[in-house]
């Protein structure tokens, strides 16, 4: 059971928590005009880091909000979260 | 090869067991090879032994990073069914299934297939009619699979509990032929039989770069034991199997995800089956040994770490304790995790990549185990004749692309 | 009690306090404070167990939860039956039962001890060699008989009716041990003003300290040992900043300093009060942990090491100075180490003989002590056998030189004493993914760095002796209060733990490091020398793995089962790593150990389990409505957490005869039904339709206030998600209704679009599942009953079919929607949720005079099906696209965008063999299909047949008389009019595929 710095509510234990994927993959703008291997890609392709991983989750039983966190995969500590919108924060980098 | 059997024990025993060779060499890498297999586990072992005794493919490797059989195939629960929904899936894994069957006796080495009966538990009137969809679609692939009033699955499973129960049981979906084999023993079985055709199993070797020729086409690998060369690798890595590819800047639409499992402390005979709940989440049967074998659900998030979360390990646990109210005395004795790599349709990769030469086995999720025979014969196969057997035709990458899904996960998806 | 066995005074244990007990079905006395091993030994009792394989005879080895021989079943009552529990472990109380296992017909006479005669022939790995022929006999003899040869004890049978309790807690400091490091480290965190957790796995708290004579002379900060044991724990026991958990085990460590304690609470009480949980499990998050865990004495491998009468020396200690048991009255120790001079020290005290200690080493200061108090020493020692079957009588010894064996000797004796030294329990820093390093100095393992924010002190990392300890367990101690409270840090932050500098003082230089591996022996071995007592694995079968190839030492344990016991190789790991390096001629470090898991020792499932049984397993959701259902005899059926009604039948009606009525009332003048655990989103705000247009396939701009629309929802990958009707009730405001099921996705996917894509969007989403309750009025005289009820106008011309209104039903304020899920005149009364009960027995009462009848979910299911509704999850699967459902006429085509757009113009999605739902009619009216049947083209397709679909849903209507069906079959439309096979249970079935609407194909009731 992880414990979760929600950057809105501070740490609270994972069962709080649900866990969103990947971050910063962002919809495309006008999917009809996305080719065909870019819309799977952006469907199911994840980089599944060993390493550091930046990801979503969301404090559903909280606050409700989505934000982002840097955890290290190899190790499940978290080097960072931050809200939505905010660049990826430069600790760790992909290994 | 020694051959193994009760005489050659029986003969040995009188010489203190003193006449007994490596079940497989300490290989040390060659500079090239025919083909290389990555990943030293039941999938790569067996691809390994199947391209050996079936394709001609004697001239080969498999380079595992750890030790044979140290991944998932040492980490999982041994269960092994074929009910499977979509006609693809269940062929694959009746497939392995057939071959489970006469496995100890294919490879001279006992991997104690024991074909318990697997029993899927419907909770609900939705799990109902998913398990009796999975019942009458496996008939008519040839998959044995029938369904149990509560009454029936509780005379198969004696210590189960099917009133007094928050989710009472409603029905079950049995599968006579599936059941249990012993872990270890597939990877060492495989490695001996491999071993004895030609195959050089290279443990402690971990695969650092893959390496193209002019034309894109794999020529070989770098490794913390040396550059070996090859024109045809076949990827079988599970978990780390993202990692790997990446090195041949082949991106897969894959995550890992932790997946405990426990086992309780021996026992004298007390369960004669498999039992599944997907809707709870438990899985439960007993090794040979005696231990309760449980299995646990996987963690939310991605992670290499093979640990899981405490809360993952109570849930299954308390799923159990409901179920079998008798067993909440027993105590647990050993836990572990896997890494298991998922796709987003739960469905297996089993073909060739963007790269020629480089052919890829992977995405097997909680499932791998039971298709280890198939899932090695089919893969061999592929890299032999460089086009998928027509088994695994249907589990190729671009189905993502195209659509074509096999979606086990969402065909048995809660709603309503 | 056997006379002479006990000491006359000191120990642990109340003379005055006599305990009776049974084993075996044979009566026992001890005293309050014996542990059943103890009370065993006080009564001449060694023989207390038979190993895995061999079943060999068995006595003590250890004095603690290392055992791995003395398990035994505790029966407290038929149901409350514990196997393979320690009977080191095991505090005896007033009626104890126990019994000893793997056996028959007794302990005594084990018909099992025939394999000790074959097992030349069945070494490690055996099995894996041979019961392959025939193929038949594995299942039918070989398999079967194997199961009922392994096991150890044996599982309950009946129910547990235990309860086990859990607990969450937080503290600064949380120290694990209460030994002298684990003492002193609670007592300076305290002292500092941290909140200190201490845990100890053992019914005292002291440790070591306990097993320490009476009048001994060892020397704490100054005072006596045991006084500075009993200020220490008085001062931690008074604070209440402190809280001391005895009978308490740490048994795993997970990460961001969590950690899992096991405290038995009711096990040792002869009447528990019914009131007590069995166990309770903590889960302690930590800001800095100290690891005070100890060290566990190593057997000796020689040949015949396993005899009844053999064991630790540091136990053989603990029985005398702890519990006051002479566990022999002649004694030989073997030794590689300093430490285990002690025991021989005392027990000679005691009264017992100690015919000769035998050290491995050369000689040294410490036989020097021991041949002043009159003992003989062999130095270079080596043990040749022993002998004994059901307790040892006598050892050979050896010395060891250049030339051979010198001074071959056989020393009778009852008792052996053994020690290789001490290995650090490095278990819960391993757990918590800490380094080991390897101590060349100790040739042990030590802890190295953790990610986490734990640190070790004492013995389980090396420092040995006990002013030592408790110096280490003291700094340990301050340092993690220190930490802990530092104003600086945040939270636990274990990301911030890592390379940190230790506080800790270097460890002490051991005054030996012991022996790890198997003793050499000069010539000839016979017998066997045992590494793993429990699975009966020795060094024969270790040798075997590796010449069989199996150099990792993963393969070695799992080839040999070696550590893989019920006490996980707490004794035998660094032996078995010791010959294993040996035989590669590596070191240990190069070789490695297999990783630590948890539990350190094994957990109760029950008490993972904890409260979570029954109605406890999943919270239960119950409508408004569901106490008037259930006091009407209405049968429940689980959706997701929901209980919802699913008939209400009459006396004498079974289901279908319940559901036909419930059916045909609501066709023929009217139905009520609960609809209240339909999902309810509430989504508001200027961009609101905007938003609705980017999620749902359906077009909403044209959607007027007042006006309601049937909305599909699929994912990007432009699959059916949910489906449900949506009200505008304002131009900024819509109510979303969702499936029963879909609620809480359906908002999570709201929010992660609303959030995370176009969070530009002024848009606010609520659930309002629980705030509406919902009933729903169906049926030609719905509009009679509401009428006069509610303060809406009705008539169809004012209030027509998919409107919506907010009005008052008797003075309640209200949502009204008319929909209908049955195909007939129907209403939708949405009103708060503390008012659901109360409006339903008024709309229930009023609507008696027009038959109202109450409906459940089965009905409910036929009346849509009638009319070729679709229930997301059960006419779709996850792979079903709004176009395979017949439901394209719902899409708005000209949006440049909706989620799920970009995927449902993938070539595949529009495959002319894609499966499309479609109407399928039995030739045979009173033929029922079986929901999951699959469907055929060919009449009598042989077996493997690649089926065209599958029935989704089926019915018997009773409006029609007739069964109805709906399936997903391949290229189903374009099918219309064929006829296609169904192979049941009871013979195949030829069916018609028709349009999905069974009843008033033009829809005429519904506006009625």
């Amino acid at each position: 059971m992880l414990l979760i710095n929600c950057p809105y509510c501070g740490e609270r234990p994972e069962p709080e928590f649900v866990y969103g994927g990947q971050a910063h993959i962002a919809r495309p703008a006008q999917p009809a005009g996305v080719e065909a291997q870019d819309w799977a890609d952006y469907l199911y392709r994840r980089d599944n880091v060993r390493g550091v991983h930046a990801e979503r989750w969301r404090h559903t039983r909280g606050c409700g909000r989505f934000f982002n966190a840097l955890r290290d995969t190899t190790t499940d500590h978290f080097l960072a979260t931050y809200k939505v919108g905010e660049p990826r924060p430069a600790a760790g980098g992909t290994r | 090869m020694q051959p193994f059997s009760g005489l050659a024990l029986l003969l040995r025993g009188l010489t203190g067991q003193k006449g007994w060779r490596p079940q497989w060499r300490n290989a040390e890498p060659k500079k090239s090879y025919d083909a290389l297999i990555i990943g030293g586990g039941g999938h790569g072992l067996g691809a390994a032994y199947y391209l050996a005794a079936e394709h001609g493919f004697t001239n080969i490797a498999v380079l595992e990073k750890g030790w044979i059989g140290g991944g998932n195939t040492g980490r999982n629960t041994t269960i092994i069914r074929s009910n499977y929904l979509f006609d693809e899936s269940a062929a694959l894994y009746d497939h392995a299934v057939k071959m489970w069957g006469d496995l100890s006796q294919v490879l001279n080495y006992n991997v104690m297939f024991s074909p318990r009966g697997v029993m899927m538990l419907a909770h609900t009137v939705h799990d109902m009619q998913v398990f009796k969809r999975h019942v009458y679609a496996n008939r008519a692939s040839g998959v044995d699979n029938e369904w149990l009033t509560p009454e029936e699955a509780k005379a198969f499973c004696p210590p189960l509990n099917i009133g007094d129960i928050r989710y009472p049981v409603i029905g079950a979906a049995l599968q006579r032929r599936g059941g249990t084999a012993r872990h270890d023993a597939v990877a060492w079985g495989y490695a001996r039989a491999a071993d004895a055709l030609g195959v050089d199993i290279i443990e402690n070797c971990e695969v650092t770069g893959i390496l193209k020729d002019p034309s894109g086409r794999v020529a070989g690998v770098e490794t913390t034991r040396g550059t070996i060369h090859a024109p045809r690798i076949g990827v079988s890595a599970a978990g780390n199997t993202s990692v790997v590819m990446k090195l041949a800047g082949v991106h897969l639409p894959l995550e890992s995800y932790p997946l405990q499992a426990l086992v309780s402390e021996p026992v004298k005979p007390c369960f004669p089956c498999v039992v599944m709940s997907n809707t709870i989440h438990a899985y439960i049967s007993q090794s040979d040994k005696g231990e309760l074998v449980i299995g646990a659900g996987t963690d939310a998030y991605t992670s290499y770490t093979q640990r899981g979360g405490l809360h993952i390990t109570s849930h299954a646990l308390e799923a159990i304790c409901e179920l079998f109210p008798m067993f909440r005395r027993m105590k647990m004795l050993r836990s572990w995790g896997g890494i298991v790599d998922v796709t987003p349709d739960r469905s297996p990769i089993i073909g060739k990549t963007p790269v020629p030469g480089l052919y890829v086995n992977c995405g097997w999720g909680t499932g791998g185990f039971k298709a280890t025979p198939g899932s090695a014969h089919v893969f061999a196969w592929t890299i032999a004749r460089d086009e998928p057997h027509p088994i695994n035709a249907p589990f190729t990458l671009e189905r993502f692309r195209d659509g074509n899904l096999i979606d086990e996960a969402a065909a048995a998806a809660v709603a309503h | 009690m056997i006379e002479g066995l006990r000491t006359g005074h000191g120990g642990q244990v109340d003379r005055g306090r006599p305990v009776h007990f049974q084993f075996d079905g044979r009566r026992y006395q001890g005293f309050a404070g014996d542990t059943l091993a103890s009370a065993l030994l006080a009564n001449g009792v060694h023989l207390m167990g038979r190993s895995f394989k061999y079943h060999r005879p068995r006595g003590l080895l250890a004095a603690g939860p290392e055992e791995p021989n003395a398990l035994v079943t505790v029966r407290r009552d038929a149901a409350r039956v514990t196997p393979n529990l320690r009977a080191t472990q095991v505090e005896i109380y007033e009626g104890l039962v126990a019994e000893s296992q793997n056996r028959w017909p007794s302990l005594r006479f084990d018909v099992g001890a025939i394999n000790d005669f074959f097992s030349p022939f069945i070494p490690a790995g055996f099995y894996y060699k041979t019961f392959m022929w025939p193929r038949r006999a594995w299942y039918s003899l070989y398999e079967p008989r194997i199961r009922a040869a392994a096991g150890l004890g044996t599982a309950p049978t009946l129910p547990d009716p235990d309860r086990y309790a859990n607990r969450f807690a937080h503290c600064d400091v949380l120290v694990v041990g209460a030994g002298p490091a684990g003492l002193a480290a609670a007592t300076a965190a305290a002292q500092a003003g941290a909140r200190v957790i201490l845990a100890d796995e053992q019914a005292q708290a002291g440790g070591s300290l306990l097993s320490d004579a009476a009048g001994s002379s060892a020397l704490i900060e100054g005072r006596p040992a045991t006084q500075w044991l009993t200020q220490a724990l008085a001062a931690l026991t008074s604070n209440p900043r402190v809280t001391v958990l005895t009978r308490t085990t740490a048994f795993g460590y997970f990460p961001h300093n969590l950690v899992a304690l096991s405290e038995r609470i009711t096990d040792h009480l002869a009447t528990p009060s019914p009131d007590a949980p069995r166990e309770r499990q903590w889960q302690v998050r930590a800001r800095e942990v100290v690891i005070g865990a100890g060290a566990i004495e190593r057997p000796l491998v020689f040949s015949g090491n396993d005899r009844p009468g053999i064991l630790l020396a540091g136990a053989a200690r603990t029985f005398l100075n702890r519990y006051g048991v002479l566990p022999g009255t002649r004694a030989v120790l073997v030794t590689a180490d300093d430490a285990a001079y002690q025991a021989a020290l005392d027990l000679q005290d005691a009264g017992v003989f100690i015919a000769c200690i035998a050290d491995t080493r050369a000689a040294g200061a410490a036989g020097e002590r021991a041949r002043a108090a009159g003992i003989p020493v062999l130095n270079d020692a080596c043990v040749l056998a022993t002998q004994g079957r059901r307790r040892v009588n006598a050892i050979e010894l050896a010395r060891r030189t250049d030339g051979g064996l010198a001074e071959r000797q056989t020393q009778p004796c009852d008792l052996v004493l053994m020690s290789g030294g001490f290995t650090p329990s490095v278990h819960l820093h391993s757990q918590s993914r800490g380094k080991l390093d390897w101590s060349e100095a100790l040739q042990v393992f030590l802890p190295g760095a953790s990610p986490e924010r734990c640190r070790s002190a004492g013995a389980c990392r090396g420092v040995f002796g006990l002013e030592a300890a408790v110096g280490d367990g003291s700094a340990a101690g301050a340092a993690a209060a220190r930490d802990a409270l530092d104003p600086r840090r945040s939270g636990v932050d274990p990301g911030g733990a890592a390379g940190r500098a230790s506080a800790q003082v270097a460890p002490a230089p051991a005054q030996s490091a012991g022996f790890s591996g198997a003793l050499p022996v000069n010539g000839r071995v016979r017998g066997r020398a045992f590494v793993d007592w429990q699975n009966d694995v020795t060094s024969k079968d270790l040798a075997l793995a590796l010449r069989e190839g199996f150099r990792s030492i993963e393969h070695v344990k799992r080839y040999t089962t070696t550590g893989m016991a019920t006490d996980q190789g707490k004794t035998s790991n660094l032996n078995a790593l010791g010959i294993v390096a040996s035989a590669l001629k590596r070191t240990p470090p190069q070789v490695g150990l297999t990783t630590f898991r948890m539990p350190y020792t094994p957990v109760t499932f029950g008490s993972f389990a904890g409260l979570q049984r029954g109605e406890l397993f999943d919270p239960v959701r119950r409508t408004p409505m569901y106490d008037w259902a259930a006091a009407r005899g209405a049968v429940f059926e689980d959706v997701g957490l929901w209980k919802r009604a699913r008939y209400f039948p009459r006396s004498g009606e079974d289901m279908h005869a319940a559901v036909n009525r419930e059916c045909r009332a609501a066709r023929s003048g009217c139905g009520i039904f609960d609809a209240s655990t339909l999902g309810k989103i509430e989504v508001v705000g200027p961009d609101a339709v905007t938003f609705m247009n980017r999620l749902y396939v359906n077009a909403w701009n044209s959607l007027a206030v007042g006006r309601c629309r049937y909305g599909i929802l699929t994912r990007d990958d432009g699959f059916i998600y949910d489906d449900g009707v949506v009200a505008r009730i304002s131009d900024q405001v819509f109510h979303v209704t969702t499936t029963t099921g879909g609620a809480p996705r359906v908002l999570a996917m709201m929010e992660d679009y609303l959030q995370t894509e176009w969070n530009e969007l002024k848009v606010w989403l609520t659930s309002t599942t629980e705030q509406w309750a919902v009933i729903a009025v169906q049926g030609p005289k719905a509009r009679a009953v509401l009428e006069g009820l509610v303060d809406v106008d009705l008539a169809p011309a004012a209030f027509p079919h998919m409107s919506v209104a907010r009005g008052h039903i008797l003075g309640v304020p209200m949502r009204l929607f008319r929909v209908s899920f049955t195909g007939e005149l129907g209403y939708e009364v949405n009103v708060p949720a503390d008012f659901g009960r109360a409006v339903w027995e008024a709309i229930y009462e009023r609507g008696q005079a027009h038959g109202m009848t109450p409906y459940g979910t089965e009905a409910m299911h036929v009346l849509r099906a009638e009319k070729g509704y679709i229930i997301v999850g059960q006419d779709t699967d996850g792979t079903v696209t709004p176009e395979d459902a017949g439901l394209s006429w719902a899409v708005g085509k000209s949006k440049p965008d909706y989620v799920g757009k970009r995927s449902l113009a993938r070539p595949a999605m529009s495959a002319p063999e894609r499966r499309q739902l479609v109407g399928l009619t039995t030739r045979d009216g009173a033929v029922v299909l079986e929901e999951g049947a699959q469907v055929l083209a060919q009449s009598g397709a042989p077996v493997p047949t690649r089926p065209l679909g599958f029935v989704t849903s089926s019915y018997f209507s009773a409006n029609l008389g007739r069964s109805i069906a709906m399936g997903l079959v391949s290229g189903g439309r374009a099918r219309t009019g064929q006829t296609l096979y169904v192979p049941t249970e009871h013979g195949e079935v030829a069916v018609e595929v028709t349009g999905t609407v069974f009843l008033d194909p033009k829809g005429e009731r519904i506006n009625g």
